[in-house]
């Protein structure tokens, strides 16, 4: 895995970051400057053709761990100055199937929150850093080994090295299954990204969507980054609305399978799989409660769709909105008490508030012909949602004790945002050039990213929970 | 270039690999049941015998239809019955079945009535525009046009259920008006 082709790729496309992001960005240090400088224009050009094309070859970035890096970081307008981190190449055991470093260096560069840096070196966690890397204007540097162990399990050792104080910040081990070299990498960049900002990562965290290919549907699971996609159900009709149980071991959706939409309950692990909502008409947004024993759904049973309450299990719904009008998108706030939804009450659709015991309810958007699609943050401070300005569909984040709204996206045909489990970002589904594609964006608007795959087309990304430690 | 060349190279190799690995199914018997219809121009064992040179035996004729009308009363795909067409379009943000409609809706209130036996799905679609939720309880309000208009006919509501696709299953893939048009309607699916 270290070949030193892989070094080169790798240290190319790290400057291929630096350049897209140096197009968008306020003017970069000196020492990306100086970097830059280095490249002839023939190749300046070809990673401007890269950049350009990055849309209509999104799957080039799931080839390997060097050219993820590739990914198109969109960072915009910053004049805050962006921590120099570097992630040298690890000392790996040319059995590894996975670049961890690799994993480590895309993470950290995706977060959108640091310089990083090329070290141009392999190093491992232990020993001296090389002095020239301060020179290179590297403030935090990590280092790591991948060594193979008698029973084919590999030890995975790391250490975060302040260049700036001398010393390290920590020196950490684990001993993995092949099959977990890349989750390794996600937890490095975790307890990095933690140990930088003082937030806890992402990257360890998994999403759900669906992706049409061909005839079928397939809802998928798959890494933060959307690398990684595993099947969890294949079907001849259309699924919507995955949904993570706060526990992350179960996913609800709509399946139209039967012809209709039905709302399952889905256990990830054994593929067990339970119809809670399956009553005459349609059924669909289900919305699970902060202690996973019930879910919101929207039922026809009287014609019009309303808001009910399930248990999880399934069993009778009990009745949470009451209007002549479409109530529909049921979402709980963090603590439980609310519920936020969609309602056309007012003559066209927008967000409104109620209390999960039911009630008179409280419209929450306004200035808008339609809004849609209501998500809390983690900390329920933020509302996320569709909103059209101009006949446009935008992704919006309001501040909840403000009522400011940031419109976190631009292309004009969004859907289904999602918010990250640190509530940090937003994902959602982006129509363009007539297909789906995953994009993330920070809630502050400022870093935004498209998430590639082989799958095709992919709509519906449902952002899971942190994983249980 | 050449760098690029080998890189799409490489990756047209490992995308094969990687296509086949990512479709194993967690637990393909707990998966959804593929869809168990027979696909267009199956053809029948009989159809299927080894070709026999000059054969006299006598070839029993496939109709290439979905198993859905199989068994279902003639007419309804008889072009020439007043219950053939089974669409009902809508115009853009309206929920109000046309006057061009109603004979049609009455044609098929006729014909439940007159086959007490018969359940249909009344299907409400929508066009792509806005997001899929909302768009599902939308075609939910055609499908309920149309189910009210045959009940106020006479039809038992009992052989009516009233679904929605949203926007997910759209007649015309194309995103301009013509093809919006073509996807607002509410479709009658008789039921085996």
């Amino acid at each position: 895995m270290r070949s030193g082709n892989s070094l080169a790729e790798q240290s190319k496309v790290q400057h291929d970051v630096n350049f897209i992001r140096h197009v968008s960005a306020h003017p970069m240090k000196d020492h990306a400057s100086a970097l830059q400088a280095r490249f002839s224009s023939t190749r300046r050009s070809l990673i401007a053709k890269f950049s350009r094309a990055s849309f209509g070859f999104s799957c080039l970035t799931v080839f390997s761990e060097s050219l993820q890096a590739q990914q198109r970081v969109d960072v915009s307008g910053v004049a805050q100055s962006l921590l120099p981190v570097s992630v040298a190449s690890f000392a790996a055991d040319q059995r590894a199937r996975v670049d961890v470093a690799g994993v480590v260096h895309s993470d950290l560069g995706r977060s959108g929150l640091f310089n990083m840096i090329d070290s141009g070196v392999v190093l491992a966690d232990t020993g001296p850093v090389p002095a020239e890397l301060r020179g290179k204007g590297i403030d935090m540097l990590v280092s790591g080994s991948v060594s193979r162990l008698a029973d084919g399990r590999f030890d995975v050792r790391y250490r975060l090295s302040d260049l700036v104080k001398q010393r390290a910040v920590f020196q950490r081990s684990m001993v993995v299954h092949p099959d977990d070299l890349r989750v390794a990498g996600h937890r490095i960049a975790d307890e990095v990204y933690e140990a930088l900002t003082g937030e806890q990562g992402i990257f360890s965290t998994r999403i759900a969507y669906v992706s049409k290919q061909a005839t079928r549907y397939v809802l998928q699971i798959a890494d933060w980054d959307a690398e990684n996609p595993q099947l969890a159900l294949s079907s001849a009709e259309p699924i919507i609305s995955p949904r993570w149980s706060p526990d992350g071991t179960k996913l609800a959706y709509v399946s139209f399978e039967s012809k209709k939409p039905v709302v399952y309950v889905h256990n990830l692990a054994n593929g067990e799989r339970i119809a809670v909502a399956n009553f005459r008409g349609s059924n669909s947004a289900p919305a699970w409660a902060p202690d996973g024993q019930q879910l919101a759904v929207s039922l026809t049973l009287d014609g019009m769709s309303q808001i009910y309450l399930v248990s999880a299990r399934g069993g009778s719904p009990r009745r949470l909105t009451s209007s002549n009008s479409i109530d529909t998108e049921p979402v709980f706030s963090p603590d439980g008490r609310a519920v936020y939804f969609t309602s056309d009450r007012a003559g066209s659709p927008q967000i409104y508030q109620v209390s999960s015991q039911g009630g008179e309810a409280r419209r929450v958007t306004f200035g808008s012909p339609y809004s849609t699609s209501a998500r809390l943050s983690p900390d329920g401070k933020l509302l996320a949602y569709i909103t059209r300005r101009e006949g446009r569909y935008l992704v919006a984040v309001r501040d909840l004790a403000s009522g400011n709204d940031t419109l976190v996206s631009d292309s004009g045909r969004e859907e289904a945002p999602s918010f990250s489990p640190n509530g940090k970002w937003v994902m959602y589904a982006s129509r363009r050039g007539g297909r789906d594609a995953l994009f993330a964006a920070s809630v502050d608007g400022k870093v935004r990213q498209q998430l590639a795959s082989l799958a095709g087309e992919m709509r519906e990304p449902a952002w899971g929970p942190m994983p249980l430690k | 270039m050449k760098q690029f060349a080998r890189h799409l190279a490489l990756l047209a190799a490992v995308s094969l690999t990687l296509g086949a690995c990512s479709s194993v199914p967690l637990d393909e018997q707990k998966a959804a049941p593929i869809d168990n219809r027979a696909a267009a121009g199956d053809a029948s064992p009989s159809a299927q015998a080894a070709p026999e040179p000059a054969a006299r035996s006598a070839i029993a004729p496939v109709q290439a239809t979905s198993s859905a009308t199989t068994g279902l009363p003639a007419a309804l795909s008889d072009p020439s019955s007043p219950v053939f067409r089974k669409i009902v379009y809508f115009d853009f943000d309206s929920f109000e079945i046309r006057e061009e409609f109603r004979g049609l809706i009455q044609a098929h209130a006729n014909f439940l009535q007159t086959n007490k036996q018969l359940r249909v799905a009344l299907q409400g679609h929508t066009d792509e525009r806005g997001t899929r939720e909302y768009n599902l309880a939308l075609g939910q309000k055609r499908a309920e046009a149309v189910r009210k208009a045959l009940v106020t006919l006479g039809v038992a509501d009992s052989q009516l259920e009233a679904v929605s696709l949203g926007e997910e299953k759209p007649m015309n893939q194309g995103t301009d008006e013509a093809a919006y048009a073509q996807n607002r309607r509410a479709e009658l699916v008789y039921q085996q």
